[in-house]
């Protein structure tokens, strides 16, 4: 048996809306491994959430449609499964924790009706039993009093609890996968921590993986063992953390590191940023989709979609410039620019 | 929340008092001497002044709403010289009447009124939700006494299919009575359905698209649990507001529908009350219709306090 968890090759997922076809997510591939944490990175509107919607299929009805690609999950062919499978197939195989937890608790129902309910959706239990498991849950991931909390409503717990409560949610079923969408994004600082760290002991001690989204670079250097950066629905770099971080290939990746703030900051704190925005992504497709942003630009970058090409063993760009024959060099003068 | 109750009906006290003074200017203010109305056109002054005394007529206008205002506050309607019976008697019996019509009605009204507006929902945008939305858009501006008119052309005159007027009664076989209910019965859900089916469908659709529905369909719960249980709960408050007014009109009784098919109910009455200049009756409906609407104002209340915890929470703490 392998020890390859989720493949997920050349995913495209369309919008399609009146004003036009909107290429959400055209053209990601990645791996992920058994216990392993891949980080998913790039700036709003990149395909990060889209993605992971994709995988466990829910999408909004109608305008959302995943157009080609394929996603291996454990042996299943994520796009065959029926209706009733898909109902196992989420919470049971693949659990997700969203953005702000606040609002991903049904607010007129009792955290404890909510977990029963999780429960006994997708194990074979009595209500007595779930709710045993339930507390125990509860307990697992820090919360105190967990018999009184099985009480209370969502609004009566602070985010921090909340996110708690679905982690523990998440935990009851024993997923082999966890999708953690920006988790931490809407906690105070010292609360993300402990988020974290919890993620990460329950990962250690069900062997799940994990799939991070997040716009925190700091969090994936702590966190994950892989990690993929998305620009314009497009994976344009997919390496090891330790790889990405120390050899980073893509000009937009040069960008998104150099973003970072540092505290020996030689700009007196001025950020770095990268000049323009994201290209309308009804208009995506043709050709690079960073080429108007990227200080190295090739006539071929504006003619030609980029393939993602493997450069080194298990480092992955996708750039007309980075390729086996002839690396580019971060910092590099453009000369085609510059005549 | 037992607080928070009594408040509410402290609060109501004086609503009911500017009520009962309203009306009781109003009712002085219609044209007609009431005396007169009771005893026919014929009737000699001598007459006319002897029962106007009876009545409390003669007295100053002030002195009649201090009396009446005492009255009241004993639990004393006063009593109907048209009909020659107490107002409670007469409202005791026409309630029944009025409640089997509006009541059912209202019943077929929701369940068909939540049915087609979660369709319509679920459905947004596809040719039945517009055709849905279309009729309801139609039933809510359809004028009552119109709709009733061409009903008892259609299904009685012409089709002579229902009849047209009238209760029917129950010693004639349920038949008999469920024909006579058919015709009024639609009429009246016309309106509260299509507003039902509307207000349904825009809650619903807010609810919908929440993330919380959708962190339920990402933990994989059944799409049927998913909607009737969470989202239905969840958009709710709007549906139990107008249920509310619903029923509160409920039991005020159709004025126009019941005038339409001559149905013996509240409505009917109050019509004959005001014709009749009758006083006593008119103030005792009144306020009557008066209490009925704050009593089911404070249980809409007390059912939204149980949908949506974070409501009792928030009054509670306001109270202290």
């Amino acid at each position: 048996m392998s020890d390859t968890l989720l493949t997920v090759k050349d995913l495209k997922t369309y919008f399609f809306l009146a004003s036009g076809v909107s290429k959400a997510v055209d053209g990601v591939s990645f791996e992920l491994k058994k216990g392993e944490t891949m980080g998913i990175v790039g700036e709003s509107g990149s395909g990060k959430s889209v993605s992971s919607s994709s995988i466990i299929r829910l999408l909004p009805p109608r305008t959302g449609k995943i157009v080609g690609g394929e996603i291996n999950f454990d042996g299943k062919d994520v796009l065959k499964l029926n209706k009733k499978e898909l109902l196992d197939f989420r919470g049971k195989d693949i659990a997700v924790i969203f953005q702000d937890p606040m609002t991903s608790l049904d607010p007129v129902f009792k955290i404890g009706n909510q977990m029963v309910e999780m429960i006994c959706a997708h194990q074979d239990v009595d209500k007595k039993t779930a709710w045993n498991m339930a507390v125990e849950a509860l307990n697992k991931v820090g919360i105190p009093q967990p018999e009184k909390r099985m009480e209370a409503y969502p609004y009566e717990l602070s985010g921090g609890m909340c996110q708690r409560v679905i982690i523990a949610m998440a935990v009851c079923c024993k997923p082999k996968l966890v999708i953690a969408d920006e988790p931490t994004t809407a906690l105070d600082v010292t609360v993300q921590a402990q988020v974290l760290a919890l993620l990460k002991e329950l990962q250690d001690e069900y062997n799940t993986s994990i799939l991070l989204i997040t716009h925190n670079l700091g969090v994936v250097w702590e966190m994950c063992d892989t990690v993929m950066v998305l620009y314009a629905g497009n994976t344009v770099e997919y390496a090891t953390t330790k790889e990405l971080y120390s050899k980073p290939l893509h000009p937009y990746t040069w960008g998104l590191l150099d973003s970072m703030p540092k505290l020996s900051d030689e700009n007196k704190g001025m950020l770095n940023t990268i000049p323009g925005t994201p290209p309308d992504l009804r208009l995506t497709g043709k050709c690079c989709n960073f080429y108007n942003r990227c200080p190295y630009v090739t006539e071929k970058c504006r003619a030609e979609v980029p393939p993602l090409v493997e450069v080194e063993p298990g480092h992955f760009v996708a750039c007309h410039r980075q390729n086996l024959e002839n690396k580019l060099v971060r910092g590099e003068v453009n000369e085609e620019n510059e005549g | 929340m037992l607080k928070t109750i009594l408040k509410r009906i402290l609060q109501s006290i004086p609503t009911l008092l500017i009520v009962v003074t309203v009306t009781f200017v109003l009712t002085r203010m219609i044209p007609g001497n009431p005396a007169r109305s009771v005893l026919g056109p014929q009737a000699s002054p001598d007459a006319i002044a002897e029962l106007e005394e009876e009545m409390g007529l003669n007295k100053s206008k002030a002195e009649q709403y201090v009396d009446y205002m005492f009255n009241v506050l004993k639990g004393d309607f006063g009593k109907s010289y048209v009909y020659n019976k107490p107002v409670t008697t007469l409202i005791a019996e026409r309630i029944p009447n009025t409640l089997v019509i509006t009541l059912t009605s209202l019943v077929i009204a929701l369940i068909i009124g939540l049915a087609i507006g979660v369709f319509s929902a679920l459905h947004q945008y596809s040719i039945l939700d517009y055709v849905f939305m279309i009729l309801a858009l139609v039933g809510v501006s359809m004028p009552i006494f119109w709709l009733g008119m061409m009903l008892v052309m259609t299904f009685s005159v012409n089709l002579g299919w229902l009849p047209a007027l009238g209760m029917g009664d129950l010693s004639n076989g349920l038949g008999d009575f469920i024909s006579h209910m058919i015709l009024p019965c639609f009429c009246l859900a016309t309106i509260p359905t299509a507003t039902f089916a509307r207000i349904t469908r825009s809650s619903m659709l807010e609810v919908i698209n929440n993330d919380s529905i959708k962190s339920l369909r990402a933990r994989g719960i059944k799409e049927s649990v998913v909607i009737w249980k969470h989202a239905l709960k969840n958009a709710l408050p709007p549906i139990v507001t107008v249920l509310g007014l619903q029923l509160a009109q409920a039991f005020t009784g159709a004025i126009l529908t019941e005038s339409i098919f001559s149905w013996p109910g509240m409505g009917t009455m109050i019509v004959s009350a005001i014709d009749n200049r009758d006083y006593q009756l008119i103030q005792g409906t009144v306020l009557f219709i008066a209490v009925v609407f704050v009593v089911v104002n404070l249980l809409v209340d007390v059912v939204y306090m149980l949908i949506n915890p974070r409501v009792s929470y928030e009054s509670g703490k306001g109270g202290k």
